[in-house]
């Protein structure tokens, strides 16, 4: 971070012209605008947290893809297909599509028919206090983290792009989401979300479009991906543009095998996140029936899987076109090396600039404004999704449970307020701490190995098996995440464990963090069932609309085919794999 | 699904006399949309020195027309003329 604040405001890449300037203002006041006009809407605890349970599918499932859309994620994955190539769009589809499907028809039943208010709470009603204070706390952790995160993200968009103050960008931008979560609840965080998911695609729809125009389309971008790479004489080029046909070793530019993707990303690190990180459940339980709490993870999943189309392939379009001013192919590095003073004196750019400097690069007055407000309320959003969870599970699953059992329906509402603001300021706090790893979504994904894998573990053995008891729910979950910790600071100590975590030396930080999610989540299965075979399971009573086998599920009535959940997780299916098999 | 997306127009806020999120979404898309259109006309008016890649495309003027008419379709749709009736 000291490194960022020393960067000369004048490195910018961009200068924004009056009508630029005038988007940008617009979105702030309208966000504004919606924060005051929800203030009046939200004053249950009902409505604050869970948004009145009233959400349309349509509404709850582009908030649910939304929350996890912000600018990090637009920028940390553009940055990672210009360095890994194509392999980075596995993160949008087999890391995120049969989870999310998972979710809809498998999960969202029990989440929705025991009513819970977040994850800790449905661990609670299943498992105890023990696994819902482990999970609250460490939820309530990272979701301060992955809020100065993105606060950063924001941040460094603002001063290498526009060469804002780091300073004023974080001031302007958490207020205004402090106001508008603070006064609408959960309400005008998933207004917002709304709002920002067309934004995004508004803003950054014609980089791709432009992009293959000047490419000559997907077969010109390919060949002039391996004409660069090939001149500055990188291993295997043709593997940064095939999915599947380079991870039969580790020889692809990730470093990883099929095995870390298929088992570590689909199975573990993806399901963990679509499925148990209350920031995107949450948007899910504030749908209002449980046909459209099926729905909305579907409806989120035919959106994400053409999201590879604006985040992924301008990184891949960078590879082949990105030149600097005289005309010479541009060589990004990583953003540590780009941010120090000798990288600014040398005028490189990070990984991570990727997707600004494509913006820049075909997007005069008025487009680039748009393109920038896209990432300003990508961050935001983000932002305001993790500082509504954090006052949600705090208020719920920590102030309720453990500070204040007999809170009031109003004191809830005012501390979910107070949290909002206290969640701000830390997160502020945290951003000043945040710049370690290689690039920014490398971090984040370790965070969710921490936490993300094991939690998943928990859950799914507590919804599809009904012998897990309380003791094995909560010793697995701790077992886990301190197995996930260990690995972690294994590896910071000693590098060369990559060899046994990871399975090769050559694994780069996020084949580490998806075989290390995997380790931890075997870990955490195998503690829970063996202390569960060791411990008296609760009574069937006690776990009535909480497993698999003790609720019964409310029929769907009689809708058409085009209404039914199933149909369309099986359309969303077969795209996804016709997806795999075209970009093999 | 378009069904479950018509049939949000008055229940995506579903207190009466409240504003639908498709509502402001319509206001986002319109009012970019008009002023990149703005912005497109000057600039073949009046070309700026520095030309961004593909200028000759002139993508501000058909992406600004794009984002008005699906701004003022969203509005018309789902304005607070629409959900009180």
């Amino acid at each position: 971070m000291m490194l960022a604040l020393a960067v000369p405001a004048a490195s910018r890449l961009v200068h924004l012209s009056l009508v630029d300037g005038m988007i940008i203002i617009f979105y702030f006041a309208l966000v504004l605008w919606i924060g005051f006009y929800l203030k009046g809407r939200s004053n249950t605890s009902e409505d604050y947290f869970m948004a009145g349970r009233e959400m349309t599918a349509w509404v709850a499932g582009l908030a649910f893809l939304s929350a996890n859309l912000g600018s990090l994620e637009l920028m940390g994955w553009a940055g990672n297909a210009y360095k890994y190539g194509i392999l980075a769009a596995h993160w949008y589809w087999i890391g995120a599509i049969p989870a999310m499907l998972f979710l809809a028809l498998v999960m969202m039943p029990f989440y929705h028919i025991c009513k819970t208010h977040s994850v800790p709470g449905y661990l609670k009603l299943r498992f105890g206090l023990g696994s819902q204070t482990l999970s609250s706390i460490s939820f309530a952790f990272m979701t301060v983290l992955m809020s100065g995160i993105n606060m950063y993200a924001m941040a460094v968009v603002m001063r290498v792009v526009l060469g804002w103050d780091l300073n004023f960008s974080i001031l302007v931008s958490s207020i205004t989401v402090g106001v508008y979560v603070a006064l609408g609840g959960l309400r005008s965080a998933i207004f917002n979300e709304v709002l920002q998911f067309f934004l995004i695609w508004a803003g950054a729809l014609l980089i791709p479009i432009l992009g293959l125009v000047e490419a000559g389309g997907w077969s010109g971008m390919k060949m002039r991906i391996v004409e660069n790479l090939t001149a500055q004489g990188t291993a295997n080029p043709g593997a940064y543009t095939h999915l599947w046909s380079t991870v039969g070793d580790f020889s692809n530019p990730m470093g990883i095998n099929w095995i870390g993707i298929v088992f570590g990303l689909g199975a573990v690190i993806s399901m963990g996140y679509w499925t148990t990180d209350f920031l995107v459940v949450q948007r899910v339980l504030s749908a209002k029936d449980l046909r459209s709490a099926e729905l909305a993870p579907i409806i989120g999943a035919a959106f994400k899987m053409a999201v590879p189309f604006i985040v992924i392939l301008p990184g891949l379009l960078a590879l082949a076109l990105l030149t600097d001013p005289a005309g010479h192919l541009l060589h990004l590095v990583p953003g540590d090396v780009a941010w120090s003073a000798a990288g600014q004196a040398q005028g490189l750019h990070g990984y991570d600039e990727v997707l600004p400097l494509m913006l820049a690069r075909y997007c005069g007055p008025g487009l680039l404004g748009l393109g920038i407000t896209a990432l300003i309320a990508g961050f935001m959003s983000g932002m305001a999704g993790n500082v509504s969870a954090f006052a949600t599970v705090w208020t719920y699953d920590i102030y309720g449970a453990l500070i204040n059992k007999n809170a009031t329906d109003e004191s809830k509402v005012t501390m979910g307020r107070w949290c909002t603001i206290v969640g701000i300021i830390v997160s502020i706090g945290t951003a000043y701490l945040v710049i370690q790893a290689q690039s920014i979504m490398d971090y984040v994904q370790a965070l969710f190995s921490f936490f993300i894998a094991p939690l998943f573990g928990t859950v799914i053995l507590g919804m599809l098996w009904k012998r897990a008891t309380p003791a094995g729910g909560f010793w697995g979950l701790l077992a886990g995440t301190l197995s996930s910790v260990g690995m972690y600071a294994w590896a910071k100590i000693d590098p060369s464990a990559v060899q046994y975590l990871a399975l090769s030396l050559k694994a780069q930080d996020q084949a580490q963090n998806m075989f290390r999610a995997l380790w931890c989540f075997l870990v955490c299965v195998i503690v829970t069932v063996v202390v569960s075979f060791m411990t008296k399971p609760k009574p069937d009573e006690e776990l009535r609309d909480l497993v698999y086998g003790l609720t019964p599920i409310p029929s769907t009535g009689k809708v058409s085919l085009i209404q039914r959940p199933t149909f369309w997780a099986v359309v969303v299916g077969l795209v996804f794999v016709a997806l795999q098999i075209i970009f093999w | 699904m378009n069904d479950t997306h018509a049939a949000s127009t008055a229940s995506a806020s579903s207190n009466e006399q409240s504003l639908s999120i498709w509502f402001f979404v319509g206001v986002t898309l319109g009012g970019n949309g008009l002023l990149i259109v703005l912005a497109g006309l000057y600039s073949l008016v009046s070309p700026p020195e520095n030309k961004v890649v593909l200028y000759n495309l002139h993508a501000d003027l058909w992406w600004g027309a794009v984002l008005l008419v699906l701004g003022i379709i969203y509005v018309w749709r789902f304005g607070p003329w629409r959900t009180q009736t």
